[in-house]
């Protein structure tokens, strides 16, 4: 399995709110079936820029872009790049777990498919598979009309995460997905984005360094906007270039 | 970890980006569905439209016949007479004086209402009389009416000498005690957002608590209170059914509230109810008075919200 | 030091007040109470099946309710099935579309007025309209637009409210997910918010049910002896039946008005209690 070709390239990369800028000029080549954790303070904008990679951001009024990501080397902000269908490519799971209230499991699982225009004939199958990819199916398998929102908080993030594989992406964005939920259910969750990783280029934001030690191969430090440091994570954990990185992982400000 | 993976996808009918260049999910429909939503929405400035063009097309051939010097200089309004008026001020008159009566009733209760829902009520008090209030927001109008013609009329014909049959003051009454909710529940919603700070600094000075809310929480809530009010107004000068079956039908310049008055409102109606040939200037009259009715109220809606809009931009 | 007097003065005071802001609250609702009272006991008198399987009478012990309480229903069903779908498109443009454009904006304050315009107002444009304009004639399709016209507003701001309600999340997800704005309201919007609008929407139903003025403009008849046919047909309400009753001299109509009040009141009722139970079975499918 290959671990240095690039799946997303980001260059140049600037975001705003209406007059206030919050990424400026980012660079970074995020490596394919690995995952990269994007850490920093608090409002230093690693958020907004996972937003940036599957054009979420825009959504927001008065948000603008500025810059290129190539996934595979073909830019996703090109005139040509219907959003929504981009998003199907770059799947993305919430801080807070969102399953749609009304739906059952199964149904939140298909989610993406219902929404999107149909259930193929093998859905049972499609369920299956997403929720064992997602360690869920254990827990669920005989109550998956029972409603999404009746799950356990640690539960309903990993139906989330088999959401997102359901419509088969090729890039998992996740925001914070541990922030909302208990100690026990964030190492069930940290061990399935770890084992995601194998398959799926994935980049996590995470306010918890520890977390982004344990699950990532990579990590970026962003503060105020800006790419300070980005690595192998054993490198930036152990050995960081930069001596701002070093005081925010040694706990100086932050 | 197995069955997931994208690699191990048999018939994957996942393709690269570069294949959905161009393509769009279903554009078109979307922008059509857009388009047809806006086209609702849009439906309401087109009622707007439709209200002015509809009264003023019918109203300005009016004023080729009545000069705006008669309307509004003359104090006789005898349209239906052979000996024909149009001085529109006994049924403006008509009309405020109801709508001042029916004020004083409804925002003294009102506001005081409001003081004890936010300042006083336990929360499940509050529970319980917010929405009764909101009944008599609820009751139709026509229920109203009856209510002022057949219990209070009465009621106050053995309390007042010289109380009408018709009169202003019974339909004012009960016109207030219905707007009673539209000035408590906007009073309410701004004393409320009155922050807690200054009730607590006015507490720590040494203040008590009705100077607190008579000098302080009030003061502070005062756009609220006056967008309720002025929005009160509005419904008062608007309301038709109450006055149309218990002041009775004469047009008739007074301030006595024990004489029966004819509101703008109620003249539509005894218009209505009678048969008036179409483009005849008594018909003319329904529009000009209703072109006079949607302006005043309009000026007050147009107060109102702006001040209700400065309390929600607090 | 404050003293002991004007510390005890402070206190009846404080209590004199509480208790004046507490009778703001329960006299308003003792006067509903006893116009709800007053209402019954006078209504009472009429109130049988013959009353509400009547036609209207010359004599007030014969006279009924049918054509009035039919032309109510068949003129509320119109008005519901025009202003509902107009009024949750409206809404659902307004706040899923056109946040913060200046359309929306204009659009929003103008609905802000109009929910302010009085209903006899409503009626005038009916009239011109509809009646004249459009050549509807005085007609149940005539009033029908009418009151759809007038309650177009609350529908609006009710779905409004309802559609607000849905929590932002829920939208992010099924974006997330790669579907369009469309497929995101139609298939998780639109279901979440759903009991709200209903509740919302059967509310000014009921509201429009009670309205007279407008009716009385767009030329409801009070003496009505066939049933409403046809779109086309002539009409009356119940609210028009009762208010021609309470202008007639003889004391007896006087009773009927209120038998009649009963009647509209018992059917608003029966409307607010089925969005009452609407809400709740769909409250508990949401889980």
């Amino acid at each position: 399995m290959s671990t240095t070709s690039t799946k997303l390239s980001v260059s140049d990369l600037d975001a705003s709110y209406g007059d206030h800028q919050v990424l400026h000029s980012i660079d970074m080549d995020i490596p394919a079936k690995e995952v990269t954790a994007l850490i920093g303070p608090s409002g230093c904008g690693k958020s907004t820029y996972l937003r940036c990679l599957n054009r979420m951001h825009e959504l927001t009024t008065a948000a603008t872009v500025n810059g290129t990501v190539q996934l595979d080397g073909a830019d996703i902000y090109h005139d040509d790049i219907d959003p929504v269908l981009l998003r199907r490519h770059i799947g993305m799971v919430f801080q807070k777990p969102a399953p749609f209230p009304t739906w059952s499991i199964a149904d939140n699982v298909l989610a993406g498919l219902k929404l999107t225009g149909g259930v193929p004939d093998n859905a049972d199958e499609i369920v299956e598979k997403a929720l064992k990819g997602a360690a869920l199916w254990e827990e669920v398998k005989d109550k998956l009309d029972k409603p999404g929102t009746s799950l356990s908080g640690g539960q309903q993030q990993r139906l989330c995460i088999a959401r997102a594989i359901t419509v088969e992406p090729d890039v998992l964005l996740m925001d914070e997905p541990c922030s909302a939920i208990d100690p026990v259910a964030t190492a069930r969750v940290e061990n399935l984005i770890h084992e995601l990783g194998e398959n799926y280029t994935i980049v996590v934001v995470t306010h918890n360094m520890q977390q982004a030690a344990r699950i990532s191969d990579k990590t970026a430090f962003l503060m105020m906007g800006e790419l300070v440091e980005f690595d192998e994570t054993s490198k930036l954990f152990s050995n960081p270039s930069k001596q701002e990185t070093e005081d925010y992982i040694t706990g100086k400000f932050g | 970890m197995d069955g997931a993976s994208p690699d191990s996808r048999s018939q994957s009918n996942r393709r690269a980006l570069s294949d959905i260049r161009g393509e769009r999910a279903s554009g078109l429909r979307e922008r059509v569905i857009e388009g047809g939503l806006f086209a609702c929405a849009a439906a309401s400035v087109l009622t707007t439209l439709g209200i002015v063009v509809v009264l003023f097309m019918e109203a300005i051939p009016f004023f080729f016949d009545v000069s705006l010097l008669e309307f509004f200089g003359s104090t006789q309004w005898t349209p239906l007479y052979a000996d024909a008026n149009f001085g529109v001020w006994p049924l403006v008159g008509g009309t405020l004086l109801v709508t001042v009566i029916a004020i004083s009733v409804a925002l003294p209760f009102g506001l005081l209402a409001a003081i004890y829902l936010s300042e006083y009520a336990s929360e499940r008090a509050r529970k319980i009389f917010k929405p009764m209030l909101e009944i008599l927001a609820g009751v139709p109008t026509i229920v109203y009416g009856y209510f002022a013609l057949v219990f209070v009329t009465p009621l106050l014909q053995q309390v007042i000498p010289g109380m009408g049959g018709f009169n202003a003051l019974s339909p004012g009454i009960v016109m207030g005690i219905m707007i009673i909710p539209m000035i408590s529940s906007l009073s309410e919603d701004a004393l409320h957002a009155v922050p807690d700070r200054l009730r607590e600094s006015s507490y720590a000075l040494g203040i008590n608590r009705i100077q607190t809310i008579w000098y302080v929480t009030l003061p502070a809530a005062r756009s609220g209170i006056v967008a309720a009010t002025t929005l009160a107004v509005s419904r008062a000068i608007g309301e038709t059914m109450i006055v149309a079956i218990a002041a009775g039908q004469m047009a008739n310049l007074t301030m006595d509230p024990r004489e029966s008055v004819q509101t703008m409102t109620a003249y539509i109606v005894q218009l209505s109810t009678g048969d008036v040939p179409t483009g005849s200037l008594e018909y003319q009259t329904l529009f000009a008075v209703g072109a006079l009715l949607f302006l005043m109220t309009f000026a007050m809606n147009v107060i109102g919200q702006w001040f209700a809009r400065k309390v929600r931009n607090q | 030091m404050m003293n002991k007097d004007q510390r005890i003065g402070g206190r009846i005071a404080e209590w004199g007040f509480r208790i004046v802001c507490l009778a703001a609250v329960i006299i308003p609702l003792l006067v509903l109470a006893t116009l709800i009272v007053d209402v019954a006991i006078d209504g009472a008198q009429r109130l049988s099946w013959e009353f509400i399987s009547s036609y209207p009478s010359r004599i007030p012990e014969q006279a009924g309710v049918l054509p009035a309480l039919v032309g109510s229903l068949f003129v509320i069903a119109l008005t519901g099935l025009l202003a509902i779908p107009i009024g949750v498109a409206a809404a659902v443009y307004l706040n899923e579309y056109g946040k913060n454009s200046w359309v929306a904006n204009i659009i929003e304050i103008n609905i802000a007025n109009l929910a302010g315009v009085p209903s006899v107002v409503y009626g005038l444009l009916g009239l011109g309209l509809f009646v004249r304009f459009a050549g509807m004639g005085r007609s149940v399709l005539a009033a029908g637009c009418t009151l759809a016209l007038l309650i177009l507003p609350i529908v609006i701001m009710a779905s409004r409210e309802a559609l607000r309600s849905v929590p932002g999340s829920l939208r992010e997800a099924s974006y997330g997910l790669g579907a369009t704005k469309w497929e995101t309201i139609r298939q998780v919007v639109l279901p979440m918010a759903l009991p709200g609008i209903l509740t919302g929407t059967i509310l000014s139903i009921s509201r429009a049910i009670g309205e007279t003025a407008p009716l009385i403009v767009v030329g409801a008849v009070a003496y009505m002896t066939f049933l409403p046919d046809g779109l086309d047909s002539s009409f009356s309400v119940l609210p028009i039946q009762i208010y021609d009753w309470t202008t007639r001299p003889q004391p007896e109509f006087l009773i009927n008005a209120a038998a009649g009040i009963v009647v509209l009141l018992s059917v608003m009722l029966l409307l607010n209690a089925a969005a009452i139970l609407l809400r709740n079975k769909y409250q508990k499918r949401m889980y």
